[in-house]
């Protein structure tokens, strides 16, 4: 799934889905200086603050690293190029580090200008690549991942195009026949399709490939494929699209799906056959529990807001950020080994190993912090005090992973000479 | 191996990858408790393991497939590249091993583990489901003679 294509051509350039991993962090950084220093968030998830907090991590770090591993994964995993995928991942990334700041300033201030120009940026700017991506998905290998992959791909379509919907409601400025009668209607679907269509999907997608791949684990089992996938897809269908009697009927299957399989996970990563304590493993534990937490506090009546709020913090710092964070602290240190190894005039003498340029000290340092930042930004909405640490820690946690990550991008630079 | 009949190829080799893949965690799980001895033999049993894994399909199955599919330079020349990548590591790991030293094996054994997880989706998810579908005719012969390696 990383490295090479089948092809000595089909495997991207190393800067492609690097730009993207290098910066996504300092969104991890962005957030939680946020989230300190206006703890308004806690709130309420539509608090200003909450919704920029929201964007920040959901399209400046969850975003950023899933559509810059994409452009490694389609023609590795899938046989499937992404057509002129160097400027296309060059704008791509551009439009989402101006872009995500732009709308989340507009969303936190209420500014309808910047919110309108930062939803117009990230569109325009990310357009080339999702075309790219599509083309790519649409002559790609029928693996169960790469179903997985497309059903996410048109989940985050219908994601963007309601949140330009929301951006221009929000802003006054849809054209009359446009406006929704209830934008709340909209919102739902938005936050629906982005969370669990989008990320949650692509994320079950990954790990059918890469849990097995990374501590030797058995394969998933078969009713935890595409049986799954079909669940899940049906569930976030239903609860987007049916009458609303039959809405809370797609919720439930949704989370079971999502209880279901971060269970199975957290049972194939019990039966590892590699031992060794690994921090990417750690990670997706930690994951796993953060997905069944966020099911369980969206999915049992609890009251009130506090509540979701923790729902929410648990489903994208604790559960998303965390497998990705796992991720990607595998995927730079392999692919800046394969690239020297692979490439010109680097071939012979003792290179640095994997670990060399990212350690094993250096990524667990980073994903205590990370913890300690989860469980204070979980508890903050029932005692607000904590989202001042929370926040610094997240902040902290995230300028370390991008230090870790910005340290064995310059080792490569320095052997690449 | 035990006979499996009309197995594909497919299957039986991402069979042995399984297997390669056991013989590679115990080596490794035997280093990360300096248990020296057993991380020699468990070495030792996952190097044949992968010697004859590559043989297989250097010396089988893409000559085959590279004669009915004319294809010298596509899929199997990426592949071939990247047994060589990983005899490199091997011989690495042979010699980390040799001098006790923990901390080269692990490094060089999470980089050969990458390595050879990807090229082993790559295998199972393109190329191998390709020679079953070029090679049905001769399936039987060429099982045949990979199980007498
Ligand atoms: C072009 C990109 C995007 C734009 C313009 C956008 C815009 C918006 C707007 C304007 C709102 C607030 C609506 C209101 O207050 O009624 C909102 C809410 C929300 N958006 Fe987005 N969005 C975008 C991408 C995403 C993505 C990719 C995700 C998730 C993966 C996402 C998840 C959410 C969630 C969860 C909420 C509800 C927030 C909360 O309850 O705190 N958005 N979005």
């Amino acid at each position: 799934m990383i490295g090479a294509g089948l092809a000595p051509e089909q495997g991207p350039p190393f800067t492609a889905p690097l730009r993207f991993f290098l910066t996504a962090p300092w969104f991890l950084v962005a957030a939680g200086l946020l989230a300190a220093f206006d703890p308004g968030w806690t709130e309420g998830p539509l608090s200003p603050t909450a919704l920029a907090l929201t964007h920040l991590l959901t399209l400046g770090f969850l975003g950023m690293v899933m559509l810059g591993a994409l452009t490694q994964m389609l023609p590795v995993l899938a046989g499937a190029p992404m057509p002129g995928i160097r400027p296309v991942a060059t704008i791509g990334h551009a439009s989402l580090t101006l872009g995500t700041p732009l709308l989340a300033w507009g969303l936190w201030r209420g500014e309808p200008a910047a919110l309108l120009h930062g939803a117009g940026l990230l569109w325009l700017g990310l357009a080339p690549l999702l075309i790219s991506a599509g083309l790519a998905l649409a002559d790609a290998r029928r693996l169960d991942s790469v179903h997985a992959m497309r059903v996410a791909f048109v989940a985050l379509l219908a994601t963007l195009a309601l949140g330009l919907g929301l951006a221009g409601w929000l802003a006054d400025a849809l054209p009359a026949g446009w406006r929704p009668d209830d934008p709340f209607i909209w919102l739902r679907a938005h936050a629906l399709a982005g969370l669990a269509g989008w990320v949650a999907i692509l994320v079950v997608g990954v790990a059918w490939q890469v849990v097995p791949m990374l501590q030797v684990t058995p394969a998933y089992p078969a009713w935890a494929t595409r049986p799954l996938l079909v669940v899940l897809t049906s569930a976030v269908g239903v609860a987007l699209l049916a009458p609303a009697p039959w809405r809370v009927v797609g919720e439930i299957a949704l989370a079971l799906g999502l209880a279901a399989f971060a269970l199975v996970t957290l049972d194939l990563q019990r039966r590892r056959k590699r031992k060794l304590a690994s921090p990417t493993l750690d990670l997706w534990r930690l994951g796993m529990l953060g997905l069944i937490g966020a099911v369980a506090l969206f999915a049992l009546p609890l009251p009130g807001e506090p509540a979701r709020l923790a729902g929410g913090v648990l489903f994208l710092v604790g559960f998303a950020a965390s497998v990705v964070i796992g991720m990607v602290d595998k995927i730079v240190p392999f692919l800046a080994w394969f690239h020297l190894r692979a490439g010109p005039g680097t071939s012979a003498g003792a290179l640095p190993g994997m670990k060399d340029f990212l350690s094993d000290a250096a990524a667990r340092g980073q994903a205590r912090l990370h913890l300690v930042a989860l469980v204070c930004l979980v508890a903050a909405p029932f005692a607000p005090a904590l989202a001042v640490p929370g926040g610094l820690l997240l902040a902290a946690a995230g300028a370390v992973a991008g230090w870790n990550l910005a340290r064995a991008a310059r080792l490569y630079a320095r052997h690449r000479r | 191996m035990t006979e499996t009949g009309d197995a594909t190829i497919t299957q039986f080799l991402a069979d042995d990858h399984n297997r390669c893949d056991d013989l590679f965690a115990a080596a490794e799980n035997a280093v990360s408790v300096r248990d020296w001895a057993s991380a020699a033999a468990h070495f030792q049993a996952f190097l044949e393991a992968m010697r004859r894994h590559f043989a297989m399909e250097e010396d089988i199955l893409f000559p085959a497939f590279e004669t009915r599919a004319g294809s010298g330079g596509g899929p199997t020349f990426v592949m071939r590249g990247e047994h060589r990548e990983m005899n490199g590591l091997l011989d690495e790991m042979g010699a980390a091993l040799e001098r006790r030293e923990q901390d080269a094996y692990l490094n060089l054994s999470e980089t050969l583990l990458m390595l050879m997880r990807q090229h082993n989706l790559k295998e199972e998810n393109i190329l191998y489901p390709m020679t079953d579908h070029a090679l049905a005719g001769e399936r039987p012969e060429l099982l045949g003679a990979m199980r007498a390696r």
